[in-house]
């Protein structure tokens, strides 16, 4: 079978699975919304998730892995516009693939370099075009590696026009500087890409006391609270949580990253992550609707930043990694919900996931264009 | 350097078979493109420690090359020249670190967009060649075992569910002393049909048994105990160090079996070299045990081939931080058994998969057991894809059936 027939099909099984679980309709091509107007524009917020890092049909919306997501389809999906076929013609390394989705734009640098992406990111093009303040896009991000994603080394753009990235991780790695730590080892942990590898998180006091400022959190209370946690992802939705509730950036995203524990050739911690995932979504959607400055104002876009190898692909191991670049690892979806967005609807045709950026473009009002995505008609 | 340009003296520093292999075909490698011939010395390079399967398949490459008229050549080789590699590339040393090259090329093909091409050029050229010259057919269907769920006494997970379609699921399997059962058979089909790494056990704890089967060649996690703790110890230097992940895993590829431990005036070289990269080219081998029993399977099929392989997976280690789980050396870790039935449920139907890859797929035999459980799957002929028997049944019966 070739790619594009194995990519069909696998949304086709998505698209069959919604339209019935969920009485999903299938949305028609001739579909648009019209264009914002600036006014509104003005007024929409936008939060994007990465339902990281790499997740397969067969663990999530194949039979036998639906189980795993009982959130996305029983709480989620019929509240949203889905994108069954959501294909990634990228490199498919984690820092580099979010930076892509980021950018709008498929980003060539080496997966494991400290660079910053080379096309503007989405936060440069909202800030540079509406006139946005720094404190409007903010990111949070898993790990070390994803340190340089707030802006881009295009010369148009870059610092001025950047996104606030917290590191949550060194942030508690700072908090806990000469405490030892070890009751929060378990949320320290960082790089999956390879497993043999946890490079030093090096924390910084003046970033600490910062953030933890413009957070209103004290960092006894931040260290209080995550010792309650049980993974990185939990501490990132965390502290997403109190960046909604104390600036309400117009412009969030949240990188998770859990289900990379999969690159241990685990495939019981796998699953745990796609759960936690899974989990972590709803918590975020939920807090949306219950915040007044962002209940029915929001679009919230959830999406994996790409599949893991197929379970047939000899060359690979199946969902340990995603270093053949089949059809299954770079075939995934997406859904959006929120405001102006249709709710339990399935759209089957392909797109790319370098759409998303002139898709929110359309929403938030800036033009993305350095993008090689054009803009999703359904959502904008 | 281009292809072109290679010399005898290039592969001085070769072992001695490989050196022997390269510099008596050395006008085929000159006329092959530089991303191939990389990818071909790349095996060639660890010729003296491969096992007799690998030696034949390179064998096999060579003679199909060396045999196509000069138009079939240049046309299975069009898409690999057409690869716009880079001047850095061809400058590096390909002959003497093609493991090293491998990884450059990869990375320069992924941002250059052209790893599809590459792929689909690779899948292309072994099909060509599988159909040109015929597949080596073992001489007794092949027969894989799995043996999952060592120290759980109960569970709720649906096991099988991936290989349940493909044969019979019992739900009534007796044995009273299963394991033993199931070596006994193994050693049996290795005293029937003795040959050189033909027949395999591999366990993720310790021995099963104090008198391993002659003619089984056998590989645990437990055994290896002293080689994980030395390079458990490097890794956390290198990782205290803040090297990357991309040196790191350059690091680990570059080791020999001597770096982490092997004492190599003792055992079979080719048996060091196989358990040596087992735990520096795999990922999470070195720390979980069902990761290393599902790699070592996939491994030992991939590379050797073998007739009988029986994988025994036993409890992982659980899930802390990576210098934690590097010291399993110094400090007895908790266990994950329920987690590591999941895991091994999954490395069942992979050791499955890889199995049925392999010439002789048709006729091949496969058997899950849920250790010390009445839970068992059996694949082959004779047993019903997707049938679900609760007749009570021997698993030595099983095993009987499955060895016919």
């Amino acid at each position: 079978m070739r790619a594009n027939d194995i990519s069909r099909t696998i949304a086709s099984s998505r698209r069959d699975f919604l339209r019935l679980a969920t009485g999903a309709t299938l949305l028609s091509p001739e579909f648009a919304l019209r264009a914002q107007s600036t006014d509104r524009a003005n007024k929409r917020k936008v939060v994007v998730v990465t339902f990281g890092g790499g997740a397969r049909d067969d663990e999530t919306f194949m039979p036998g892995g639906q189980e795993n997501i009982p959130h996305l389809i029983s709480e989620l999906i019929p509240r949203a516009t889905f994108f069954s076929q959501v294909v990634n013609r990228g490199i498919l390394g984690h820092y580099v693939a979010t930076a892509s989705l980021a950018t709008g734009a498929y980003e060539t640098f080496n997966n494991f370099a400290s660079v910053p992406p080379d096309n503007p990111t989405v936060f440069e093009y909202f800030r540079r075009d509406r006139g946005r303040p720094a404190a409007d896009a903010w990111v949070v991000a898993p790990s070390n590696g994803f340190h340089r994603i707030g802006e881009s080394a295009n010369k148009d753009y870059g610092p001025k026009y950047s996104a606030g990235v917290i590191l949550p991780k060194r942030l508690l790695a700072s908090a806990l500087a000469g405490s030892g730590g070890t009751q929060y080892e378990h949320l320290l942990r960082d790089n999956y890409e390879n497993p043999l590898h946890a490079p030093a998180l090096a924390g910084n006091q003046i970033e600490l006391q910062k953030i933890a400022e413009i957070l209103k959190l004290s960092v006894d209370d931040f260290t209080h609270h995550a010792r309650s946690l049980a993974s990185p992802d939990e501490l990132s939705v965390y502290v997403a949580k109190q960046l909604m509730r104390q600036l309400a950036p117009s412009l969030l995203w949240i990188t998770l990253h859990d289900i990379d524990i999969a690159h241990s050739g685990t495939f019981s911690l796998y699953l745990e992550g796609i759960q936690r995932t899974d989990r972590l979504c709803a918590e975020l959607w939920n807090t949306i609707q219950s915040l007044p400055e962002y209940a029915g104002k929001t679009n919230m876009f959830i999406l994996p930043d790409f599949g893991r190898d197929s379970d047939t692909e000899p060359g690979g191991n199946g969902f340990q990694h995603h270093r053949t670049g089949d059809a299954v690892s770079r075939t995934t979806w997406m859904m959006a919900l929120g405001a102006g967005i249709r709710e339990n609807t399935v759209v089957s045709r392909p797109v790319e996931s370098v759409d998303l950026v002139p898709s929110i473009g359309s929403i938030l009002g800036f033009d993305a264009r350095r993008s090689q995505g054009k803009p999703l008609r359904e959502v904008g | 350097m281009l292809p072109a340009l290679i010399k005898p003296e290039h592969f001085s520093r070769y072992p001695p078979l490989a050196r022997e292999l390269a510099t008596s075909n050395i006008e085929l490698l000159r006329r092959l493109p530089l991303a191939y011939v990389s990818l071909l010395l790349r095996e060639m390079i660890a010729y003296d420690w491969k096992f007799p399967v690998e030696r034949h398949e390179i064998a096999r490459d060579l003679k199909f090359l060396g045999g196509l008229p000069n138009a079939s050549f240049e046309r299975e080789m069009a898409a690999f020249r057409s690869l716009k590699l880079t001047a850095e590339l061809e400058a590096f040393d390909w002959v003497n670190s093609p493991a090293a090259f491998s990884e450059k090329l990869t990375a320069h093909l992924w941002a250059t967009h052209q790893i599809d091409q590459f792929r689909s050029s690779a899948v292309a050229y072994m099909n060509h060649r599988n159909e040109s010259t015929p597949d080596i057919v073992p001489p007794i269907p092949r027969l894989g075992i799995a043996v999952i769920g060592q120290g759980v006494r109960e569970t709720k997970y649906p096991l099988f569910r991936k290989l349940r379609p493909h044969g019979v699921y019992f739900r009534q399997v007796k044995a009273s002393n299963g394991l033993a059962t199931l070596l006994n058979g193994v050693s049996a089909r290795a005293s029937r049909h003795a040959e050189p790494f033909a027949h395999w056990y591999v366990d993720g704890g310790g021995w099963a048994t104090d008198h391993l089967p002659a003619g089984v060649t056998a590989v645990s996690y437990g055994a290896l105990a002293t080689v994980r703790a030395e390079l458990q110890r490097q890794m956390q230097k290198a990782y205290e160090s803040g090297m990357g992940a991309e040196a790191m895993r350059s690091l680990l590829a570059r080791m020999r079996p001597e770096d982490v431990g092997f004492d190599v005036s003792k055992g079979d070289p080719v048996l060091n070299s196989f358990e040596a990269t087992l735990l520096t080219e795999g990922s999470g081998t070195q720390v979980f045990a069902t990761t290393f029993v599902q790699w070592a399977a996939r491994e030992a099929l991939r590379r050797a081939q073998p007739s009988t392989l029986l994988a025994r997976f036993a409890p992982r280690q659980r899930e802390r931080p990576m210098n934690e789980l590097l010291e399993e050396a110094k400090h007895k870790p908790d266990l994950d058994p329920h987690g590591s039935l999941i895991d091994a449920d999954m490395g069942a139907y992979y050791t499955w998969l890889n199995q049925q890859r392999l010439s002789g797929a048709q006729p091949a035999r496969f058997l899950a057991w849920f250790e010390d459980h009445e839970e068992a799957v059996a694949i082959g002929p004779g047993f019903d894809p997707g049938k679900v028997s609760g007749e009570p049944v021997e698993l030595a019966s099983l095993l009987g059936r499955l060895s016919d």
